[in-house]
Formats: structure tokens, C-alpha cells, sequence
């Protein structure tokens, strides 16, 4: 036994057994989190009851409910929040030491960002789910087959977005520069996505329809509110057009991130 | 048991190295190896010119050392002096600038993950994930070092027996004092049977309490199972009392390598400090009359080197006397490997200090993101 393993390369059962328990410690760290939890809750809350709520009856986006309208883009924002914020647990590990126990450890790069990578995107797809609950809550969703229907789509968004939090924070030393830049990231993102307004409107500006097409969040919440919304909405692009940006963003960023969190000194 | 310093790698010495991939690769763990065998037991650890530069700074210079099998060797030198450096070459953390070194006959640079899968890191900071249990660390330990699932268990109880945290062990890591993650950390460096385990400096910062209950851990581990440790530490007591072997270093190069009860001989004699008002004086005096090795003067205090101390000591006294003057207190010991350390390198270890600070603020650190 000790001689096959001394011997031979690393197995495949190896690699993934090392990938699954750095998946499950995203995750169990996660789930004794409460505080996450509950802002996870709220934060989405605020944002369509309140903000929804008042836009609504401000003023209307043609024949739309505001907060019909509203739902996608918070889904994605929410994932977007989630995702690039659970970056710091690489700067947490680092700056506690965690990070050498897996570095040193007999396990491939790629399955150390995999277990990484899959265990936040767990997280941040929880935080997903927790919205469509609400969404179906305040009867914003009513579909159960619509509610299925956008979890593999909120899958293919988070992988791009944990990526990029990881890279990010794979080169950020410290805890207060990670939350500055990711707000500087963040902001942008989500408000040049079409989930607060559409980017398509009739009125809106050129140079912002172009920037926003440079923004894989608008692929994404694109996608979503096509599935959403179904005839009532005029898609900014086609939903495999949609697919297929998030996808090559997600491949470009793993593969960015896997280089970017495994940089030997 | 006790091997020979290899200055520069013999013929000889290679060619135990390539028994060695044999012999290990065959040994399954634990195992006890027969008297006799020990004369020519091969090398569990080889340094070849190892160096590592930062920038400017050479950390590790031309570094030619050998471990062998079943010894606890170790690296004593003052903060910066290269032990962390070289033993994070030796885990393959670290890439060195030039040479190379074998640890159970892999290569650190061509067969890192052979090395990593053979070794077991005790790490001078914190390495644990303080958000899980101690059994969950050990369980994700375990799958990271391909532990087979049917003896996790098993083996997980028994390194919580033997660091005595078997009822501590589903309690979240936050709650855990320094000592007590110390050892979760030398039962986690053990659950896949490492042939060779690294501590660097398992007791910095630690209480002496509890520093004392690691040694006594350390000692059982070399005693009841076949390992070979190699154990960093600015802490001569920690050298001289857990070391069958002591490397001195000192800015990245070896300047004197025995067992402590040799390394003490070097010096030829016993260290005598004298208490009194003008040392300076005194040294003068004793000097002329009496036969004395080497004089030193810290402070108020007058230390003297010489062959035989308990003869000298009242001839001493006696002279003092006689020049009217007075000796306040007077010490007589055998030389400690401080004295061997200051002999070699011409400083006292200084870094005691800062580095039990730093020690602190890991510590410190940990507390406040427990908040």
C-alpha cells in the first residue's frame, strides 16, 4: 500500500478526495456563518421590496412590473456580491496560515483551486437560492419549472465571478485593500448590467450600451431574465449568444485564477 | 545512531542514498528496524550546496548537511538566520536558487510530491483552520494526504490519544488555547506516517508548562515510532534537551555540527561568573595568577573559561581576597550550548526577544478575528 503510494504518480482518487474535503470546508465554514446567512437574506430584501417597491410606482418601465423586472438582476447581483466577497477567505487563509497546509500538501494546483472554487460557488449559490425563495415569497415568481430553470444558468454565472474573486485576492495582501477594490469592481459590474434599468431602453445613451457589453453580469442577467420574463421582455442578446459569453468567461477566469492562486515565490 | 557530518557528499554517501529509495519505498509504517542495522543506515535527509538568495540576501548558503535515519537533528541559530528557509527548500515550499537536496531519496525539485507525501510539517505559524473542529481538521488532513477512508478513523483517534485532545476534539478550533493547537498540529503532522517530520519551532511563544509537555511528546514520538525529526529552535534547552544531533547556523551556513554533549566539550572547560563591583580589575588580577582559559565581562559580572572549575573556584575566591577584593556572588556550571553558540558565532542568541514577540502577536492576531 505505502509503497504504491510512495511509487507512483498522484491517483485520480487522490485528487479527488482532496478537491472534495476543500469543498466541504468552504462549505461547512459557510454554514456556520450565521451572520452571512442572514445578511444574505435581508440585503435582497431591501432591494425588492423596498427599491422595487418604490420604482414600481414611481415610475413604470413600459408595460412591466418593476420588481418583475427587478427580480434577474438581483439574482445576479447577489451572486455577483457573493462570489467576489468569499474571495477573502484566500486572504484570510493566507493571513492565517491555512493556506501553507494545502500548498504543501500532495495534491495537484488545479484540484486546490477546484475544491476552492466549487466550495464558494456553493456558498454564493446558496445565497442564490435563498433569493428565488424570496422571489417566490412575494410572488414574484411563481413558476416552479421557471424557478429550475435558472439554477443551472446562476451555476454558469458563479464559476466566472468566484473565479475572478480569487484571482483578485490572490494578489492583494491584505483584508482592507480586497474590500476596497472589490467594491470598485462590484459597483460598475452591477450597474452597467441591465439589472437595475434595461441597457437596451430606447433612450439610453450609446457609449453606456457599449461598456455595458464589455460586463459578463449583463450576459448573465440577460440570460436569467429571458427565462423570467419569457415574451414580456425584448432580449439585449440571443439566450445561447448569452450562454456562450458566460461560459468563455468562466473558462478564461479558471484558468486565470488557477495560475493566479498557485504563484510559487 | 549518531552519524557524521558530511561536509561534502562522499562516493559513498550517494550510494547509500540509492539504497535508501529502495529501503523506504519497501518499508510499510510502522516499523522497527533491527539493531546492527544502524551502522549503515542511509541518510533520510541530503543537502547538495543547498542556497537560496533573496535579492541580496543570502538566506541558505551552500548548505551540506545529512539527517539520518531515526535521529532528531537539530537547526539552532538566532531569527534570520536560514532554518525556516531551509526547511521550507526541504518541504518543497520553497525553490532553491541552487542545489538541491533528497529527502527520502526524492528529489525536492524533481519529485516534489513524493517528497511532500513522506514528510510531516509542524509549521512556526499557525496552520489550522480555526473555523472547524479538531477532528475536522485531522479528517481533511487525512484526505489531503490520500490517508486510505477506512483508517482515517482509527488513526485520527489514536494521534488525538497521543497529544491527549481526545475530548477536545469536536470543540471548534477557536476555542482551543496556543498549547492545545500546538499539538493538534504535531497529532496532524503524523496521520499519514511520515518518515521524516519538520517542527519548526514547536514551542515559540508557548508557556514553559506546556512547552515542557511538547518535549515530552517529541521524545515518545522518536521513541515509539520510526521517524526521523528535524526540529528548528532558537531555544538552546529545547536543542540540548531534545537533539541527538545540533546543527549551528548562522547567517545561512553551518559553523558547527555534533551532539550537544560534544558540542559542549569544544569549548574545554567549565564557565565560572564571578559577581563584583570592578570586573575589569578582577580579570586582571586572576589572570596573572591563576590559569584561566578566556575571560568575558557582561555587565557587572566577570565570566571565566577554565579546564577543571571546581578546583579553580576557591583559588578564585582566595586571590579576590587577597587584592582585597570583594566577590559578591560566584556561579560554577558546565558550558551550555549558549556558551558553545556565543564560542562559534562571537554574538549571544538575541533574537529571542523580538521572536517570542512575534509569537505573541500570531497569537494576538487570532484572538481579535475571534472576536
Amino acid at each position: 500500500m505505502e509503497k504504491q503510494q510512495l511509487k507512483g504518480e498522484p491517483s485520480e482518487m487522490t485528487e479527488l478526495r482532496g478537491l472534495y474535503s476543500l469543498w466541504l470546508r468552504e462549505v461547512k465554514r459557510y454554514l456556520r456563518d450565521r451572520i452571512r446567512i442572514i445578511s444574505g437574506i435581508i440585503t435582497p430584501i431591501l432591494w425588492l421590496f423596498i427599491f422595487g417597491t418604490g420604482i414600481r410606482f414611481a415610475g413604470a418601465i413600459g408595460n412591466l412590473n418593476y420588481q418583475q423586472y427587478l427580480f434577474p438582476g438581483i439574482v445576479g447581483q447577489t451572486l455577483l456580491f457573493t462570489s467576489m466577497f468569499i474571495g477573502i477567505s484566500v486572504i484570510w487563509d493566507r493571513e492565517f496560515g491555512f493556506m501553507k497546509e494545502i500548498l504543501v500538501a500532495p495534491v495537484s494546483k488545479v484540484s486546490i483551486f477546484f475544491g476552492k472554487m466549487l466550495g464558494d460557488s456553493t456558498d454564493a449559490l446558496i445565497q442564490g437560492t435563498i433569493v428565488l425563495l424570496l422571489g417566490t415569497l412575494l410572488g414574484i415568481l411563481k413558476d416552479p419549472i421557471v424557478f429550475l430553470q435558472l439554477l443551472p444558468i446562476m451555476v454558469l454565472m458563479t464559476f466566472g465571478f468566484v473565479s475572478l474573486g480569487l484571482t483578485i485576492a490572490s494578489f492583494i495582501q491584505n483584508l482592507e485593500s480586497y474590500g476596497i477594490i472589490v467594491s470598485f469592481v462590484n459597483m460598475p459590474l452591477f450597474f452597467l448590467s441591465g439589472a437595475l434599468f434595461p441597457v437596451n431602453g430606447a433612450n439610453v445613451p450609446n457609449w453606456l450600451q457599449t461598456i455595458s457589453a464589455f460586463n459578463p453580469l449583463t450576459y448573465g442577467v440577460d440570460a436569467l431574465r429571458q427565462i423570467t420574463l419569457g415574451q414580456e421582455w425584448y432580449p439585449v442578446f440571443s439566450f445561447y449568444y448569452d450562454i456562450l459569453i458566460v461560459l468563455f468567461f468562466d473558462i478564461a477566469m479558471i484558468i486565470i485564477g488557477t495560475l493566479a492562486l498557485n504563484r510559487r515565490k | 545512531m549518531i552519524g557524521k557530518l558530511a561536509i561534502l557528499p562522499s562516493k559513498d554517501q550517494k550510494f547509500r542514498s540509492v539504497m535508501g529509495i529502495h529501503f523506504y519505498s519497501a518499508v510499510t509504517i510502522p516499523i522497527y528496524f533491527e539493531a546492527g542495522c544502524s551502522e549503515n543506515m542511509a541518510a533520510v535527509i541530503e543537502t547538495f550546496e543547498l542556497t537560496r538568495r533573496f535579492g541580496e540576501l543570502t538566506a541558505v548558503d551552500r548548505l551540506n548537511i545529512s539527517v539520518d535515519h531515526g535521529e532528531i537533528f537539530g537547526l539552532l541559530g538566532p531569527n534570520g538566520a536560514g532554518k525556516t528557509t531551509t526547511i521550507s527548500m526541504l518541504c518543497t515550499i520553497l525553490k532553491p536558487t541552487s542545489g538541491t537536496a533528497k529527502v527520502n531519496g526524492f528529489d525536492i525539485i524533481k519529485n516534489a510530491n513524493q517528497v511532500r507525501k513522506s514528510i510531516g510539517i509542524v509549521f512556526q505559524d499557525p496552520s489550522v483552520d480555526d473555523r472547524l473542529t479538531g477532528r475536522e481538521n485531522l479528517f481533511l488532513h487525512a484526505n489531503l494526504y490520500d490517508v486510505p477512508t477506512s483508517e482515517q478513523k482509527t488513526r485520527i483517534d489514536n494521534v488525538l490519544k497521543l497529544v491527549e485532545l481526545e475530548d477536545r476534539a469536536d470543540d471548534i478550533l477557536r476555542t482551543y488555547s496556543g498549547g492545545m493547537r500546538r499539538r493538534l498540529e504535531i497529532a496532524r503532522g503524523l496521520i499519514h506516517y511520515p518518515k521524516v517530520l519538520f517542527l519548526d519551532e514547536p514551542t515559540l511563544g508557548l508557556d514553559p508548562q506546556t512547552r515542557d509537555h511538547i518535549w515530552t511528546y517529541i521524545k515518545e514520538l522518536k521513541e515509539r515510532h520510526d521517524i526521523s525529526i528535524v526540529l528548528t529552535t532558537h531555544y538552546m534547552e529545547e536543542a540540548d534537551r531534545l537533539a541527538d544531533r545540533v546543527a549551528i547556523i548562522d547567517y545561512g551556513k553551518i559553523v558547527a555540527l555534533d551532539t550537544p554533549t560534544k558540542l559542549k566539550k569544544t569549548l574545554q572547560g567549565d564557565v565560572i561568573t564571578i559577581s563584583t563591583k570592578d570586573p575589569e580589575k578582577l580579570s586582571s588580577v586572576l589572570t596573572k595568577k591563576l590559569e584561566i582559559q578566556k575571560t568575558r565581562i557582561i555587565g557587572d559580572k566577570l565570566e571565566l573559561t577554565a579546564h577543571d572549575g571546581a578546583e579553580l573556584l576557591p583559588k578564585v575566591v582566595e586571590t579576590a581576597d587577597e587584592n582585597k577584593m570583594k566577590v559578591e556572588a560566584v556561579v560554577l556550571r558546565e558550558p551550555s550550548l549558549e556558551d558553545v553558540f556565543l564560542h562559534y558565532t562571537g554574538r549571544a542568541i538575541r533574537a529571542e526577544e523580538s521572536n517570542e514577540r512575534h509569537g505573541e502577536a500570531a497569537i494576538k492576531r487570532r484572538t481579535i478575528r475571534n472576536d
